[in-house]
């Protein structure tokens, strides 16, 4: 079986995703552009060497919708004989684009393609792509819909992580990701967002709140209670999992993914295709898995595909030096380190989405070039990327460093 | 066109008025022979040019109480014979066909292109409703008692002749949806709010009101037959769909557990009608109630919950040859909390009673009691002042036994104590004729026994209520060895009036619905030594379908009473009738820890004087180390809690106790709470078969103890393949 290479990976910062961001005037379209534009001249490409561009987009309707992949690869000034194809995992969708694209190669039909993902959440908004799972009967019953936060309540409840530990956790998301800022450890993979006349837009992540402390975040309050005891949720978390009284209700802004816009692409290619472009690969895709985990609680995923990836490929825990797991909520992680006893220093050392923000779609492929340039900063060489992801699955990909 | 449950007459301005008037019923019905003469009628308002539309009231007092439950026993039935005949996908479509003939007939009226007006005469329920809201225009009577509703889900069905449909379209979303769930019914005046009718006007002007409207306006269109028709809620996949929908889902399974496939259905009916033209709306929710129609919830709701119960109300055990004893006034002994119940139900129901207590002060503090209970009915709206006056002067406090002269029927509530008890007898009967049938309300003593302390043990019964009187509506009369048909007749007289619904049973320790009850309790302490956790016994116990957990349940009735009983048991029973598991619970939480309950604050579960209760932290003590609750099997823990109670049931008919598997039914659906979904305590075992039922008990006994073992009647109906009722289909035959 042929081997699927990283060549480059790179992202846009991220913006916050409201209407006063910096990237909100930036179109989805234009937020892919920018980095396929950066990936094309850093890596000297042509246009017309790329199989296909695989792309991640959670809520691809209006300008997001209609495969946003051919468009970009047009707009970007790709040859038009290059196709796209937009999919969508949820959360993960920005990693499995990459998966394909890697499978692509791996598969020996595709010599060089790219991985990557789009989401503009302040332009297209969060739901906006509608879903039959929380609304038809036929599938929110059967399945005990409930929003992530509640879902997210519930792991906390369930793995009992109180209050303190959410927030602290959250407090070290923001430490982690200022500290990396400071240090430019993001650098080599961004791709700051200018406008037509080539005035930078944004060249740093803009959801970060370094200042963020215990008492700062005390002062929040739960953020799903209301809706799930009006809305009737919790009674569907409890009636999932009845062994629990009720719910402990302790996500809120704070200690969740934030809302932010932002793109990213991953180069990946065979060997020869490396060597026609004269390029050093930096990592292989070593393996990745999906799964489907237990969809009332919806966030667990991680774990069940960690296990499933780690069998799989015959790596043990131990030879993973970094891991990053998305942080879509505090207890999303607390329950990955709680599972399988990991050392916080491996686990999400430059922060994570709490402070940096979760651009759905494109999150995933910004994971791999976080957990990339991070072990070559290290001279280490394994990492396990993997994120929770809505209606309760897993994806997980792990790359290596040759 | 003849017709015989209607009268059809045209006026002089070509408007037809159709009378429905069905003759030798009170209440009007839909039958087969109505849908076809409806047929038939609004074919002649097509086809007579003279005619310009028609108005539909009715020649009763009411509209119509809905659907024939008889008409269902038809399609039940050649379901079955085509099945046979033709196989099972012929046989689907002929039973959908049949199921959906109120539904077609319904749009062929309201597509007739004629004006169609209902009249809304006192109740109009079910498919009545649904008739009137294929009508193009409703006028409903200004009268207080005029209801209209759609209480379908009640009996485990759902409106399925174009209800959910046209509620749906008529109603925001949220609120169609709760008005189809709850089942309730309207006055005119929340009718109107609501949308659901269009005028409102006193019963005798209605018709000229209908004819007006035909004359001035009578538009024969249906507002979603328009073209620019719009949802009252949008779209469903919008905003506003995105508030109602994953909210309705959650709530209905906060509310029914996903126990009850018919409110579910109204939940499909709506989702996926509003995203259709009517006609395929009304076709998507034809082939849901075709589905419920043929569940076996249905079938079991409509038999303990419509069929039995109604028999039973009408004194089915009632020695027919006793003739209706008058009553007028009773009286009842003991003004306590029960007591207090059954002087207010008796009083309201139009009795006179006299209160008797061992003082004036304490006989007086049970007509307080009422007074509050009368009152907050009245601040709700549900009774009028003039009603309050009317019950308290109806009820006579004294401490004079000399008072309860002219009492057709004595109730003693007093202390579950022999010798207060035997005292009550002897001094009723010295100012009373022993003729005078007196009741005892005990839940714990042999009738038998207590009536040996009576001069006339054929006139001594027992009138078992349930706490609280006002709202529990099961009666246990319970039969001593002496007691005779006359003093039988008498109180199952009385619990008609106080409109209540009796079952009848013999005398036993615990005699029906506390045998099973106290089995549930006793469950949820085993799970408890066991190491499952307390929300876990309490959650699951409602996910099968209970009210509420045995361990809230034992809290309300109070622990140190079940440790007094246990204790009861041991000493007359031995050591060996007392479960060691049940023992070692009660014992620690009475005796070591002083948690008697709520009434003292402090049970199962902690009792704050401001919030919610909560389980009491110190239940940890039963935990066990590194318990996974993910490896308990759910749909095993639901059967224990159903199983020891069904257990229970059987064994009261195979001791003769209960003598009618509809009593056991309705009484442990109005008793306790059974599982309403499965009929009942019976009807559980024979939905799921006694065959497997006794293997299902057998399987449990084997591994949590012989407490679940079957009765040998239940080995030997298995063996014969017999069933408590009969044969599925009968049911709707009745």
């Amino acid at each position: 079986m042929p081997e699927a290479f990283i060549y480059d990976a790179v992202r846009t910062p991220r913006g916050r995703g409201k209407p006063d961001g910096a990237l909100h005037e930036v179109s989805s379209l234009g937020l892919i552009v920018s980095v396929l534009k950066a990936l094309k001249e850093r890596c000297g490409l042509s246009g017309e060497e790329l199989d296909d561009v695989v792309l991640g987009c959670v809520d691809p309707v209006g300008e997001a919708g209609g495969d946003i992949a051919r468009a970009a690869v047009i707009a970007a000034g790709y040859s038009y004989r290059t196709p796209g194809v937009q999919i969508n995992r949820f959360c993960a969708s920005g990693l499995d684009a990459v998966n394909l694209a890697a499978a692509e190669i791996m598969s020996g039909q595709h010599e060089l393609t790219i991985g990557g993902g789009v989401e503009s959440m302040s332009r297209v908004g969060i739901g906006a792509s509608g879903s039959a799972w929380p609304v038809d009967p036929a599938i929110a019953i059967p399945a005990y819909f409930m929003p992530q936060g509640v879902s997210a309540d519930l792991i906390a409840t369930k793995y009992g992580f109180s209050r303190e530990d959410v927030d602290s956790y959250a407090v070290l998301s923001q430490r982690r990701a200022a500290e990396a800022w400071s240090q430019g450890k993001f650098l080599r993979s961004i791709v700051p967002v200018k406008d037509i006349n080539n005035i930078t837009l944004l060249d740093r992540d803009e959801h970060m709140r370094p200042e963020t402390d215990m008492q700062a975040l005390a002062a929040l309050k739960p953020s799903f209670s209301f809706f799930a005891e009006q809305g009737g949720f919790d009674a569907v978390a409890i009636q999932a999992y009845p062994e629990i009284e009720k719910l402990n209700y302790v996500h809120h802004a704070g200690n969740s993914s934030g809302i932010v816009d932002g793109a990213a692409a991953v180069l990946i290619g065979s060997r020869q295709a490396g060597v026609k472009l004269n390029l050093s690969p930096r990592a292989r895709i070593r393996a990745f898995a999906n799964i489907g985990s237990e969809p009332a609680i919806m966030l667990t995923g991680p774990v069940d595909v960690t296990n499933k990836l780690l069998a799989r490929a015959g790596v043990r825990l131990e030879d993973i030096d970094l891991f990053e797991v998305n942080e879509a909520f505090a207890a999303v992680v607390l329950r990955y380190l709680q599972a399988f006893q990991l050392d916080l220093e491996k686990v999400n050392v430059n922060g994570g989405a709490i402070a940096l923000g979760h651009p759905l779609g494109a999150t995933g492929a910004m994971l791999i070039g976080t957990a990339l340039d991070e072990l070559e900063r290290r001279n280490k060489s394994i990492a396990l990327v993997t994120l929770c992801i809505g209606a309760g699955m897993g994806t997980a990909t792990l790359i290596e460093r040759l | 066109m003849k017709l015989e449950n209607f009268s059809f007459e045209k006026d002089k301005d070509g408007i037809a008025v159709l009378t429905w008037d069905m003759p030798d019923r009170s209440m009007n019905v839909i039958t087969e022979s109505v849908i076809s003469e409806l047929n038939l009628v609004v074919d002649e308002v097509i086809s007579q040019s003279s005619i310009k539309g028609c108005v539909i009231t009715s020649g009763k007092i009411n509209f119509s109480g809905g659907a024939d439950l008889n008409l269902l026993s038809q399609g039940a039935k050649q379901y079955e014979v085509a099945r046979l005949e033709k196989g099972e996908e012929a046989a689907n479509v002929l039973f959908f066909e049949n199921s959906r003939k109120l539904s077609v007939l319904y749009r062929k009226l309201e597509t007739c292109g004629k004006p169609f007006v209902a009249t809304i005469n006192g109740i109009c329920l079910g498919g009545a409703f649904e008739l009137a809201l294929a009508c193009h225009y409703r006028i409903m009577s200004s009268d207080e008692k005029s209801k209209i509703g759609l209480p379908e889900i009640k009996v485990g069905l759902f409106p399925g002749a174009g209800g959910t449909q046209r509620i749906a379209r008529l109603m925001p979303t949220g609120d169609a949806l709760q008005f189809l769930f709850r089942g309730e019914q309207l006055k005119a005046k929340a009718a109107l709010t609501n949308k659901l009718v269009h005028e409102v006007a006193p019963t005798e002007e209605m018709i000229d009101r209908a004819k007006i409207w035909i004359i001035s306006k009578g538009k024969a269109q249906a507002p979603w037959d328009m073209k620019d028709f719009k949802n009252p809620s949008g779209k469903v996949f919008s905003a506003t769909g995105m508030m109602i929908w994953p909210a309705a889902n959650a709530i209905y399974r906060r509310e029914t557990f996903d126990n009850y496939p018919a409110a579910k259905a109204i939940l499909h009916a709506v989702y996926e009608g509003l995203q259709l033209p009517i006609d395929q709306g009304l076709l998507v929710e034809s082939r849901w109630f075709a589905k419920i129609l043929r569940s076996k919830e249905a079938m079991a709701m409509i038999r303990s919950l419509f069929l039995s119960k109604n028999e039973l109300d009408k004194g089915a055990r009632r020695p027919k040859a006793i003739s209706p004893v008058a009553l007028h006034k009773i009286g009842v002994i003991g003004a306590g909390f029960m007591g207090a119940g059954v002087a207010y139900v008796s009083a309201l129901n139009g009795l006179d009673v006299v209160l008797l207590d061992r003082d004036q002060v304490s006989a007086d503090h049970g007509k307080e009691a009422v007074n509050k209970l009368i009152s907050a009915s009245v601040s709700k709206g549900r009774a009028t002042e003039a009603d309050k006056q009317g019950i308290l002067q109806r009820i006579e406090t004294t401490q004079d036994y000399l008072k309860l002269r002219g009492c057709d029927l004595v109730i003693e509530a007093v202390f579950e104590e022999r010798i207060v008890k035997a005292e009550v007898t002897r001094r009723v009967q010295e100012v009373l004729d022993p003729q005078v049938v007196f009741a005892s309300n005990t839940s714990t003593l042999p009738i038998t026994s207590l009536a040996e302390t009576s001069l006339s043990p054929e006139n001594f019964i027992g009138i078992h209520f349930f706490s609280p009187v006002e709202k529990m509506s099961l009666v246990e009369v319970i039969l001593g060895k002496k007691t005779g048909d006359r003093a039988l007749a008498t109180a199952l007289d009385f619990v008609r009036i106080i409109k209540k619904t009796p079952i009848v049973v013999n005398d036993t320790r615990g005699f029906f619905a506390n045998r099973c009850v106290l089995n549930f309790i006793r469950e949820g302490h085993i799970m408890l030594r066991e190491g499952v956790p307390p929300a876990m016994i309490e959650n699951v116990a409602r996910m099968a379908g209970m009210p509420v957990g045995p361990l809230s349940l034992n809290d309300e009735v109070a622990l140190d009473l079940g440790w007094r009983i246990l204790n009861a048991t041991k000493k007359d029973l031995g050591e060996k009738a007392v479960d060691p598991a049940q023992e070692e619970v009660l014992h620690f939480m009475v005796e070591q820890e002083g948690r008697f309950g709520r009434k003292n604050g402090k049970g199962f579960y902690d009792y704050p004087a401001i919030g919610k209760k909560s389980l009491w932290p110190g239940l940890s003590i039963f935990a066990q180390e590194n318990f996974n609750p993910g490896l308990i099997d759910i749909s095993e823990m639901k059967q224990r809690f159903l199983c020891i109670q069904a257990v229970e049931a059987a064994r009261t008919i195979a001791e003769g106790v209960v003598m009618d598997p509809r009593e056991a039914d309705v009484g442990s659906i109005l008793g306790f709470g059974f599982a309403p979904f499965t009929g009942g305590a019976i009807s559980y075992i024979d939905g799921m078969g006694i065959k497997d039922f006794v293997v299902l008990c057998d399987r449990l006994a084997i591994k949590y103890g012989p407490r679940f073992t079957p009765p040998e009647l239940l080995r030997e109906m298995a063996a014969h393949n017999q069933t408590f009722y009969p044969e599925t289909n009968s049911v709707f035959a009745a």
